[in-house]
């Protein structure tokens, strides 16, 4: 920040203590429970069913994880299929919903029709839908279309989402008419305009499109529409697991860890991006 | 209509579709599952609010006894819709200004701490099903965690079963909820901090703004409207949509319905019972709870700007 030595508005000694204060009991909070995870995926046995609980570890092991494949091979589905089942759904419906949001945010964005202002203001109310408030309809049309016990189930409620295409259309909007006016004018056509010129621009909204939709994806799986043992993802197994209770809380830690990782390093990755993307997320009331 | 003028509207339209057909293609792979798995659920759902449906035959018509049975012959029903409103009255709000004054308070720092303390905030959102460790926390057996220390200091006696005991369930669900609210909003809030005109606040400290709270309410805030807009739909839209982690939480059903949510009393209608008009009537009730509360609060917020 260039401007960061000029002066503005003082600050009291006792205020920034209080601040100080403030944020590091919200910050135990938050981080405490993850911790206790990360803890308790390398206990050992004895520590975890030690009277009374420790919090932190004191022979650290892997046998967590080697448990978790044994036991998830003997009562369900071998872990790798549903490692699979859950990588495959949260990295194909990312790619598929990071094209079909920006293709419906780019008219979005630069079309001034009044018919696409009207569309646009549907998209903004429709956020407040998420598929849990709308789940029952939802199952019917999705049992109707023969979708039950398909990775489809899964996927296209959150294609159909209408977050992805608000964010994009936000950032499109600060792609300069004057330089798509510029290249109409050397003869490019819209499609080429969109995919040549404003995908590469708007590149930090599709980096941060993708780490919010592989999050929602990649803990899907909790629902009625797959019941199906080999189709089956992560989530459910982390859910099966954590309601054996104790017994199974190591095993239940290290599924947790598992699934932590992946959307934490996506973010901690691209989170200049995502700065970048949201500070446009306004809307106007 | 004479030939000459339906000839003009041809052309006009041919015109109208070449400058748009591009946008349409668009906007087509998306309009198609919008209209399937959005748009068509809230219709459907308005529609089949008003029969007896259960999947095998054909709907019935039966008129408003779905949304009569609602409030007068469904006690669950009423324990679920003041669960909803605790979350969305209570704990919506209090997420919402937590988030607003964690990004707020942060936005102090320089570049590299403000980064990582976001990346602390966000994580419990992030991490997304790993709430589930909450249960170890609160289990009722020797084994909970909150039930070891406050035996080792002497606090209880016995074992408080905090997942089953109808006494502290809503109170548990709400600290995991208040865990879990620094979410899509507060990354928002931090970044629309960070772009805000630096100008304002040193006109701000020239023309005797004495405090950072004065500061905050004249200049932060009635700039930061469009970025307090969108946080309130993402905090309706998560708010609302609460139950699922009280599923995984206390169980479904919870104990008494002690945790029982909207959300759930849809899923409970709607897949176990497969009473699917009931559900749908509960559902369009939610909705419109949704629409009001989205309408009051951009009264609320616009009026700031």
């Amino acid at each position: 920040m260039k401007n960061k030595k000029r002066k503005t508005l003082s600050r009291s000694k006792a205020g920034t203590f209080v601040i100080f204060l403030f944020l590091i009991v919200v910050g135990v909070f938050m981080l405490l429970p993850i911790i206790y995870v990360l803890v308790t995926a390398f206990k050992p046995l004895n520590e975890i069913l030690a009277y009374p609980p420790k919090f932190f570890v004191r022979n650290p092991t892997l046998s967590n994880f080697s448990d978790l494949i044994e036991i998830t091979q003997e009562t369900w589905i071998p872990f790798e299929r549903s490692l699979f089942n859950s990588l495959f759904i949260a990295v194909a419906g990312t790619a598929a919903y990071i094209i079909i949001a920006s293709m419906a945010a780019y008219p979005l964005a630069k079309n001034k029709s009044r018919y696409i202002g009207v569309y646009y203001q549907i998209v903004v109310l429709a956020i407040l839908f998420r598929p849990e408030v709308t789940r029952t309809p939802l199952y019917i049309i999705i049992s109707k279309l023969g979708l039950i016990n398909t990775y489809w189930s899964l996927i296209l409620p959150v294609l159909a989402g209408s977050f992805g295409v608000f964010l994009m259309r936000q950032f499109m909007i600060t792609v300069p008419n004057e330089m798509l006016e510029a290249a109409r004018v050397d003869g490019a056509n819209e499609f080429t305009c969109f995919w040549r010129l404003v995908m590469p621009l708007v590149r930090p909204a599709w980096m941060t499109l993708t780490i919010f939709t592989f999050k929602d994806l990649w803990n899907t799986g909790e629902s009625q529409y797959i019941y199906e043992e080999a189709l089956k993802t992560l989530t459910a197994v982390m859910q099966s697991i954590s309601s054996a209770g104790i017994a199974r809380a190591g095993a239940g830690a290290a599924v947790a860890l598992i699934m932590m990782i992946p959307p934490v390093v996506v973010f901690v990755i691209s989170q200049s991006s995502v700065m970048e993307t949201m500070s446009q997320t306004g809307i106007k009331g | 209509m004479s030939g000459e003028k339906r000839q003009k509207k041809k052309t006009t339209f041919k015109k109208w579709f070449r400058a748009q057909g591009a946008s349409l293609v668009f906007l087509a792979p998306f309009t198609i599952l919008f209209v399937l798995f959005t748009i068509l659920p809230i219709a459907a759902a308005i529609v089949l609010s008003f029969t007896y449906f259960n999947m095998l035959s054909a709907p019935t018509f039966v008129g408003f006894d779905n949304y009569i049975r609602m409030f007068f012959d469904d006690d669950v029903f009423l324990i679920a819709l003041k669960n909803t409103a605790i979350f969305a009255m209570i704990t919506g709000p209090v997420s919402y200004i937590l988030s607003f004054l964690v990004a707020w308070l942060i936005n102090e720092f320089n570049r590299f701490v403000r980064t990582v303390l976001t990346l602390v905030f966000y994580l419990p959102s992030l991490a997304g099903n790993v709430y589930f460790v909450w249960t170890y926390i609160f289990s009722g057996d020797s084994y909970g965690l909150l039930n070891s220390i406050l035996t080792k200091f002497g606090l209880t006696a016995d074992a408080i079963q905090w997942l089953t005991d109808t006494k502290y369930m809503m109170a548990v669900v709400v600290v995991v909820i208040l865990w879990l609210s620094l979410g899509t909003g507060f990354l928002s809030f931090v970044a629309g901090l960070q772009s805000m005109d630096r100008e304002l606040f040193e006109a701000a400290a020239i023309d005797g703004v004495k405090n950072r709270f004065a500061e905050l309410w004249y200049i932060t805030l009635p700039q930061m409207v469009p970025q307090l807009l969108f946080g309130a739909v993402m905090q309706i839209s998560t708010s609302f949509a609460i139950g699922y982690e009280c599923m995984n939480l206390t169980g479904f059903p919870s104990t008494d319905y002690a945790t029982h949510t909207m959300v759930l009393h849809i899923l409970d209608f709607g897949q176990v019972r497969f009473e699917m008009g009931y559900a749908c009537a509960v559902a369009v009730f939610l909705f419109a709870m949704m629409l009001i509360m989205w309408k009051v609060v951009n009264k609320l917020l616009s009026k700031w700007a």
